[in-house]
C-alpha cells in the first residue's frame, strides 16, 4: 500500500501513520476494527482543513473500517434558526460533503457509543474526539490513543493504526489512586470529579475507588472533564469499569489523593460568575434519551423563551421525538439541536456572551472563549429560567 | 557543522535557519497568510518563518495546527524544513500531509550552536542537518 497501489491518497495516509509511529517508538502496525473522526466543525478546520479534506476525497481515499464523525458547527438542517452565518454554513457543508465521499457515517457526534457504534472489549480502534476516547478505554474497555483528524481518516482509509500508548497492556495501568470522599450523585458531581482528576493528574492514569454506582450519564460525564482539564485517555473505576479488576495487582505503592466535597464545590466556584441573562445549554457530551427525559419532565409547561438550548445526536433525537420528549421541550420555548454542540458551534458569531451548564467541559472551552459561565445540575439551572 | 538526528519525514531542504529556543502553535501562534511569528512574548516573534529551516525545541496546542501548515504550504508561507530537539504527534502529522522535510533528535547541545541567518542544508533521509560554507 506504501506504493500506491491502493489510491495516492492511501499511500500518504499509511506514511503518515509509519511516521507517528516511528515519533512514539511503535514497533508495527496493528488492525484496527473501527474509526471515530474528529476535526469536523469548519470554526475549527477553516479553508485550510477543508482544503486538505477535498483533497483526500479526491485521491480516493474510501473508510475500509467503520469510521464515525464527531460533532458539526452547526445542525445541518436548522443553522439559519441557531443564527449562523451563510458564509459558515457553505464551508460546513462542503466538509460533510467530503466525508461523505470517504464513505464515512456523517453522524456527527461525539458519542458514537449512544448510536450503536459500540467497540468490543479489547478491541484496537481509532478515536478521536477526547471524552469518546476515555469512554471507549475506560467503559467498554477497547483500546486507542488520543487520535487526531488526520490519524483517525489515515486510520479509517488503511484499516491500521501504529502499536504505541494505550494500545499496549503496560500503558493501562494506573499511575495514581484517587479516593472519592463523597458520595456522587449528579451527573455535575462526577464531572467535576473528572474535571479535578484532569487537573491534579495530567495525563496519569487514575484508579478511582468509591464511585458509586455512576449512571451511564455519569460516566460519560467523568471522562469528557477528566480529558478536557488533563490529557487523560484511560481511567479506572472498582467495581465500576472493565479492567479495573486486572488493574488491583499495580495498586501496591500508588500515590493517593482525595477527592471531597469541598473540592467539588472549589471546581464550581472557578467556571462560576454571576450572570444576568444566560443560555442553558445542555448537552456536552451529546445528551442521551435519559437526560431529555429528565429535562423534558422539569420544563413541561414552562415559558423559557429560547433560553434553553439542548444538544443531541440524530440517533438519540429520534427516540425523543418518538417518546415525546422533544415536543415538550419546544413547546416550553426550549430548543433542540443536532449535529453540533455548544463547543464546536460559532457562539460569538450566534451573539452568545452568557451560558449556564452542567458540563465542566463546556464551561472550561465557553470560559476560554470569553464567554461568562455559570456551573449547576440540570434541575438547578432549570429551576432558575423563568416558567 | 554536522548534526546527526532522526528522520520523521523525509526529503531534503536548503535554507536560512529562524532558531528558537521556544515550543511553537502553528494554529494561533502562527498566521498562515504571511508565514509570521504572531504568539505574544514568543522569541521569534514578529520573524517570517517562510523558507525558513525553522528549528526549535518542539510544538505545541491544537492538533488543528497540523492544517494550519498543510495550509502555509498551499499559499507558499511554510518553512522550508522543521528541525526539533523532539517532535510531537501536530507537527509530525502536519509535516507529512504537507510534505515538508522534519528532522528530530538532534543533541540539545548541539543545537546551541545554532542561529537564525545560518544557511542549513537538511538531509532528512538520513537525518543530517548541516551549516553551508557561502
Amino acid at each position: 500500500m506504501l506504493a500506491g497501489e491502493d489510491s495516492p491518497a492511501a499511500a500518504k495516509l499509511l506514511e503518515l501513520l509509519v511516521a507517528l509511529g516511528e515519533v512514539f517508538g511503535a514497533e508495527r502496525l496493528v488492525t484496527v476494527e473501527s474509526a471515530h473522526i474528529s476535526g469536523v466543525s469548519y470554526k475549527n478546520l477553516g479553508e485550510a482543513g477543508l482544503e486538505w479534506l477535498e483533497e483526500q476525497a479526491d485521491l480516493g481515499a474510501r473508510a475500509r473500517i467503520r469510521a464515525t464523525l464527531n460533532p458539526a458547527g452547526m445542525d445541518m438542517d436548522l443553522w439559519r434558526e441557531m443564527g449562523v452565518p451563510e458564509e459558515f454554513a457553505e464551508g460546513q457543508r462542503r466538509v460533510i460533503e467530503a466525508f461523505e465521499m470517504m464513505d464515512v457515517e456523517p453522524t456527527c457526534t461525539c458519542t458514537p457509543y449512544l448510536i450503536g457504534h459500540i467497540p468490543k472489549f479489547g478491541s484496537q480502534v481509532a478515536w478521536a474526539e477526547s471524552s469518546a476516547v476515555c469512554f471507549s478505554n475506560s467503559v467498554l474497555g477497547a483500546r486507542t490513543n488520543r487520535e487526531s483528524g488526520p490519524t483517525t481518516i489515515a486510520s479509517a482509509v488503511t484499516g491500521l493504526a501504529a502499536l504505541y500508548g494505550y494500545r499496549l497492556d503496560e500503558n493501562r495501568r494506573p499511575g495514581v489512586i484517587v479516593d472519592v470522599e463523597e458520595v456522587l450523585m449528579t451527573t455535575m458531581d462526577y464531572s467535576a470529579l473528572g474535571y479535578i482528576t484532569g487537573r491534579r493528574l495530567g495525563t496519569t492514569v487514575p484508579y478511582f475507588r468509591r464511585l458509586g454506582r455512576p449512571s451511564l450519564e455519569a460516566l460519560k460525564a467523568l471522562g469528557a472533564a477528566c480529558a478536557t482539564s488533563g490529557g487523560i485517555a484511560l481511567w479506572h473505576g472498582e467495581g465500576v469499569t472493565p479492567e479495573a479488576g486486572v488493574m488491583e495487582e499495580h495498586l501496591a505503592g500508588l500515590e493517593k489523593i482525595v477527592v471531597g466535597r469541598g473540592d467539588i464545590e472549589e471546581a464550581a466556584a472557578w467556571l462560576t460568575r454571576p450572570l444576568n441573562d444566560p443560555v442553558t445549554v445542555l448537552g456536552c457530551p451529546h445528551s442521551t434519551l435519559g437526560e431529555l427525559r429528565e429535562i423534558a419532565g422539569l420544563v413541561k409547561g414552562g415559558d423559557l423563551e429560547g433560553s434553553l438550548w439542548v444538544f443531541t445526536s440524530r440517533g438519540v433525537y429520534a427516540e425523543a421525538v418518538e417518546a415525546g420528549y422533544v415536543g415538550v421541550i419546544e413547546e416550553a420555548g426550549g430548543r433542540v439541536y443536532r449535529d453540533t454542540c455548544m463547543v464546536v458551534a460559532p457562539v460569538r458569531e450566534m451573539g452568545w456572551r452568557e451560558v449556564a451548564t452542567n458540563s465542566f467541559k463546556a464551561a472550561h472551552y465557553m470560559a476560554n472563549m470569553g464567554l461568562e459561565t455559570r456551573i449547576g445540575t440540570i434541575r438547578e439551572l432549570l429551576s432558575e429560567v423563568p416558567g | 557543522m554536522r548534526l546527526k538526528g532522526r528522520k520523521v519525514v523525509g526529503g531534503c531542504a536548503e535554507g536560512e535557519a529562524l532558531v528558537s529556543r521556544d515550543a511553537v502553535s502553528f494554529y494561533g501562534g502562527v498566521d498562515p497568510e504571511t508565514g509570521v511569528v504572531t504568539e505574544k512574548g514568543h522569541d521569534v516573534e514578529g520573524r517570517s518563518v517562510s523558507g525558513k529551516v525553522f528549528v526549535f525545541p518542539t510544538g505545541k496546542g491544537s492538533t488543528v495546527g497540523s492544517y494550519v501548515i498543510y495550509r502555509m504550504k498551499k499559499l507558499g508561507t511554510a518553512p522550508a524544513a522543521i528541525v526539533n530537539v523532539e517532535t510531537e504527534a501536530i507537527l509530525a502529522t502536519g509535516c507529512v500531509i504537507a510534505g515538508i522535510p522534519l528532522v528530530d533528535k538532534i543533541d540539545g547541545e548541539a543545537l546551541e550552536g545554532l542561529e537564525s541567518g545560518m544557511i542549513l542544508r537538511v538531509d532528512a533521509d538520513s537525518g543530517v542537518v548541516e551549516s553551508v560554507e557561502l
